[in-house]
């Protein structure tokens, strides 16, 4: 159950936060003002005081971070870190005091960056995961709080699982879900078979009315897609 | 070691003082010595079920407040040899009953005993959690319909969480699904969850399947238990479920359409 918010609490969580990341052949100072003055140009106040993070790759060689920081300082922009740093130029950026960065999968570098990888990870504090092996009967209800939850069992009809991680139920959905309770839209919900009264992601929800396509009663996966909620192939 | 068997349903009107009157008669017939105890307190209805209701003195309340002893209280069933009643009283309120008032009496019973049937009052309130508190094992009595379904959901919830086993963190409580008023033509024709509906929602094992007949309201109202009408289907039904309950293995019976005969067919049955 969630606890009294009076009471002082302290907590590491990983989550994921959109950055800006910049790709350019060219880091000098002069350089990166003209081309982000442009950006900045186009849509002026959409960028202020963004986070922004540059991408690297070895033909950077090693740009002078304590400048750009500046730079970044004048434009009204905030430059958190560095991506797809190399062993020197990693050393260069830690002691200008920049975060070191590794992107995801899904964006890649502009040039393939070798001896870039591998060491430049930042440790993601993990998530907590609750696991309940049992049926959860209607009229209970199930919060793992700042944790996935897995369910072993059917969540029956009126009973309720919450979480703010992600939600796994591995027997059939027959009551509501919430996932990502505290706010967090990047959260799903996984099911073997749904047949749920409500799933719910970061605040949106859907009755069971608008559940009842293509996956009511099959594995379905449900996650927030463009502010909606949608629903896929497991 | 006596057994405590809770039989219970949340939803009211699924039968579960038949089921607990039919169950307790069976075990008794069957040479266990059986007491059913009525944990319905203001709304007695068992002594009526089993035919005893003239013989009624003192009751479970009497009992706990220790103005009666259990030997003054306990109605020996004149049919069966070996089965006892414990009635309720009509009264007073489920507030009469304590915790410690209630565990006192059962260990009691637990010393002469061998089965100590339950009688649950309908609800989740504290009359039913009291009967379900100091189970072994339980008997969920559920209609094939779905607020039937859902309620009995929501009692399996509370025997798994609010019962002494649990805050004990013993054994867990061993559920039985019984499966009252069921008529295999309604469920041919889609009008009532099958079994296998139900199975696949609870998740617990069947105990048994109690066909929907006549002779259930006709047992009732003239106070036999309906295991003692041994000629009909749902005494027969109710019999398997007693064997089963003992730990035999026996087939399930009355789940199908029963084909009529040439005869039945040209007279009408």
């Amino acid at each position: 159950m969630p606890e009294l918010l009076s009471e002082p609490f302290f907590e590491l969580k990983g989550s994921l936060f959109p950055l800006s990341v910049i790709h350019s052949s060219d880091l000098s100072v002069a350089g990166l003002q003209a081309a982000l003055q442009q950006k900045l140009d186009q849509a002026p106040g959409f960028f202020h005081q963004a986070a922004m993070v540059i991408q690297l790759t070895p033909e950077h060689q090693s740009p002078d971070f304590q400048a750009l920081k500046q730079l970044f300082q004048q434009l009204k922009l905030v430059l958190v870190g560095v991506a797809g740093a190399s062993t020197e130029q990693k050393q260069l950026a830690q002691a200008a005091g920049l975060a070191v960065l590794r992107l995801g999968q899904d964006s890649k570098p502009l040039a393939p960056a070798p001896g870039a990888s591998g060491e430049a990870r930042v440790e993601q504090v993990p998530m907590h995961t609750k696991v309940v092996e049992q049926n959860i009967r209607s009229g209970q209800q199930i919060y793992a709080k700042g944790a996935d939850l897995i369910v072993r069992g059917a969540v029956g009809a009126g009973a309720e699982v919450i979480a703010d991680g992600n939600i796994h139920i591995y027997g059939t959905l027959r009551g509501k879900a919430i996932a990502g309770a505290s706010g967090d839209s990047n959260k799903r919900i996984f099911c073997q078979n749904l047949q749920a009264e409500l799933v719910s992601i970061a605040g949106h929800y859907w009755l069971s009315d608008s559940l009842q396509g293509d996956f009511w009663n099959k594995a379905a996966c449900i996650r927030m897609q463009d502010d909606s909620i949608a629903i896929g192939e497991l | 070691m006596a057994k405590i068997i809770v039989v219970t349903s949340g939803k009211g009107g699924v039968g579960k003082t038949t089921s607990s009157a039919a169950i307790g008669t069976g075990l008794a017939l069957s040479g266990h010595k059986t007491v059913i105890v009525d944990f319905d307190i203001g709304l007695r209805n068992l002594d009526l079920i089993m035919g005893c209701e003239r013989r009624v003195v003192y009751d479970f309340v009497n009992v706990i407040n220790g103005e009666a002893n259990l030997k003054q209280t306990l109605i020996k069933d004149k049919r069966v040899e070996n089965l006892f009643i414990l009635p309720a009283s009509q009264t007073r309120d489920k507030d009469a009953l304590t915790k410690e008032g209630v565990e006192k009496v059962l260990n009691e019973l637990a010393k002469d005993f061998e089965f100590i049937i339950c009688d649950s009052p309908a609800g989740i309130e504290a009359g039913a959690m009291m009967a379900l508190y100091f189970a072994d094992e339980a008997v969920v009595v559920t209609n094939p319909e779905v607020s039937s379904v859902r309620d009995s959901d929501r009692i399996l919830g509370m025997l798994s969480s609010k019962s002494r086993r649990a805050e004990r963190n013993e054994d867990a409580i061993k559920e039985h699904l019984l499966l009252t008023r069921y008529n295999p033509e309604r469920v041919a024709k889609g009008e009532m969850l099958s079994v296998e509906d139900v199975q696949e929602i609870l998740a617990i094992p069947l105990i048994g399947v109690i066909p929907e007949s006549q002779a259930v309201l006709n047992a009732s109202n003239s106070g036999q238990p309906v295991t003692l009408d041994q000629e009909s289907d749902a005494g027969q039904a109710y019999l398997d479920t007693v064997s089963r309950l003992l730990g035999n293995n026996v087939d399930f019976r009355f789940l199908t359409v029963e084909k009529k005969g040439l005869l039945k067919r040209i007279f009408g049955g």
